[in-house]
């Protein structure tokens, strides 16, 4: 099955309106996804079952969290940990409640994070994925602590950590609160690199805000997709600073690589395998820590 | 202590233009002291102050943001807004201290890390979150102190430290109010509700277990006494250090990882 998503997807090109043509060959518009990017049309049936990138002009969409999780680990390999974490609102902030529960039915998610134990291409880890869909992946509380969670348990059972990151910034609902999570994880990130451990973020679209200045730029080997947003401060921000407008690749990956803060950028086709060939690179090693000899 | 006033004229009385600066405490609370600059990487940044001094004869690193003061001072220290040179000349400099065992004093006052096209092409990110992972595991003693505005993530990147101080006027927050008004509520105007629901005083912080302790201004704002002050500063540190000094870095790094690591409010399986 998971064969199919990496299977070239047959598309059709639309060039011009793609509603207008596909009223024309009498297809429903519903039928065909618009590429936001380029305009141009994909089979919505193909769009869905795929991986989400146009065929036409290779702008990476953003995934859900179980989607993302789909793609990544072995089939059947993920299981779930620290699920039963909600949002409270500690601000009691108006209407802060009500969002969180309308967002745990549209999306099925408790809050923007999920992590998990999962295998990729038959090495084990500690998975995390943050699912924009979800307040923009903003990172509050529950956010936090399941990702520090998820960094002690995997400095416990001495596995590799790969964080899918796309995030808004810090939930500024929870006031200091979020603020002070960038401090928590970063620290058990630090626990768990102290103990030999690999961690690679993998920046998808968006990477901004609290979590840019936090555990999104503490990995081993920093990757990311191709055209994200990955920057501190805001666009609008800058600008308004400055007075002018900046350039459209500023605070794009290739931006972020250009400058030195990422290791390579790596197509959504692709990820699973580089993610498995340096899991398996680093698990080869870590096995003959302290040794002179580097395995067969 | 006077626990009644708004929130806004508290930022007021933080922001005013003759409230003692990083520059005064240095020469009045420490004996002696040696200015430091830059981070070895680019280049010095004129809104991080960095040096060795000392403290009741004690050697001390001290790291802080330069704001405030007369107007062409601040502009030449960007109003405290430092850059990614800032806070890696800042983490330079705290290595430094726990490779001679120096504990470091921070002194957190600023609008937030500075946002433009230089700050983020030298990675304004990675250069706070190297910090937050560093100091987390420094093996020497981390007191900082909030002395007017403690801005989000540039605030945090001078305060992953053993003891949290705020002076009594100062805020901490996550985004200024005004930023959090029209963000949230599109309606900058809204800045004073916005200040009283964000939660940022240092009575809010203490309470919120974000912070260890409140160090007194005089009536009316530090600047209407900036020796006692001074002195008040003194007295936080110093029985700061007294309970610090006798732990080993082990201990330290262990206290400070769980100071953290309890920080957050949320319910666990579905009992909201
Ligand atoms: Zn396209």
């Amino acid at each position: 099955m998971l064969q199919d998503f990496f299977k070239k997807a047959k598309y059709i090109t639309v060039p011009q309106s793609a509603r207008a043509k596909s009223t024309e060959q009498n297809l429903p518009p519903d039928m065909w996804h618009i590429c936001p990017k380029c305009s141009k049309g994909q089979l919505r049936d193909e769009y869905e079952r795929g991986i989400k990138v146009c065929p036409h002009c290779g702008h990476h969409e953003r995934l859900s969290a179980w989607e993302r999780i789909s793609i990544t680990a072995d089939s059947g390999s993920f299981n779930e940990t620290d699920s039963g974490l909600h949002s409270v609102n500690p601000l009691d902030f108006d209407g802060y409640s009500e969002k969180i529960l309308s967002l745990n039915k549209s999306t099925g998610l408790e809050d923007a994070v999920i992590t998990g134990r999962a295998l990729i291409e038959g090495t084990p880890l500690y998975l995390g994925v943050m699912d924009s869909h979800f307040m923009m992946a903003s990172m509050g509380s529950v956010v936090g602590e399941r990702l520090t969670r998820m960094f002690e348990r995997a400095t416990d059972d001495k596995l590799p950590v790969v964080l899918f990151c796309a995030s808004g910034g810090a939930r500024m609902q929870e006031g200091i609160l979020s603020l002070m999570q960038m401090a928590k994880v970063s620290a058990a990130v630090g626990r768990h690199s102290a103990a030999g451990g690999l961690y690679i973020p993998v920046l998808t679209d968006p990477t901004t805000g609290g979590v840019t200045a936090s555990f999104a730029m503490l990995g081993d080997i920093q990757l990311a997709e191709p055209g994200a947003t990955i920057g501190f401060a805001g666009r609008r921000v800058i600008e308004g600073t400055i007075s002018e407008k900046l350039p459209a690749d500023f605070q794009t990956s290739e931006f972020q690589l250009a400058h030195g803060f990422i290791d390579a950028i790596v197509p959504r086709k692709d990820m699973r395998h580089q993610l498995g060939y340096l899991l398996k690179i680093h698990s080869r090693t870590s096995n003959n820590v302290g040794g002179v000899s580097v395995g067969k | 202590m006077e626990n009644n006033i708004d929130v806004l004229d508290r930022r007021e009385i933080a922001k005013h233009r003759d409230r003692p600066t990083i520059l005064y405490y240095i020469s009045n609370i420490f004996d002696s002291f040696f200015e430091q600059h830059g981070d070895r990487l680019y280049g010095d940044d004129p809104a991080m102050w960095g040096g060795i001094a000392e403290f009741d004869g004690l050697p001390v690193t001290v790291i802080g943001h330069i704001k405030g003061g007369k107007t062409s001072d601040n502009i030449r220290s960007n109003f405290g807004m430092a850059h990614p040179e800032g806070y890696r000349k800042a983490l330079r400099l705290m290595r430094q201290a726990e490779k001679f065992g120096r504990p470091i004093i921070c002194i957190v006052d600023t609008p937030g890390a500075y946002c433009g096209i230089g700050a983020e092409e030298r990675g304004q990110g990675e250069a706070i979150a190297r910090n937050l992972l560093e100091m987390s595991a420094l093996k020497v003693p981390i007191i900082s102190i909030v002395t007017g505005e403690g801005g989000s993530g540039g605030a945090l990147g001078l305060a992953v430290a053993d003891r949290i101080f705020m002076l009594e006027n100062a805020t901490y927050s996550v985004i200024s109010p005004k930023g959090f008004a029209s963000i949230l509520w599109k309606d900058a105007s809204r800045e004073r509700e916005a200040a009283q629901k964000m939660k940022i005083t240092a009575y809010d912080l203490l309470s919120l277990g974000v912070i260890d302790g409140i160090i007194e201004e005089p009536a009316g704002g530090a600047h209407k006494n900036a020796k006692f002050m001074a002195a008040a500063m003194h007295a936080a540190i110093q029985s700061a250090l007294g309970q610090l000094l006798s732990r080993s870095g082990n201990e330290l790094v262990f206290q400070r990882y769980e100071k953290f690591r309890r920080i957050g409010v949320y319910a666990e399986n579905g009992s909201i």
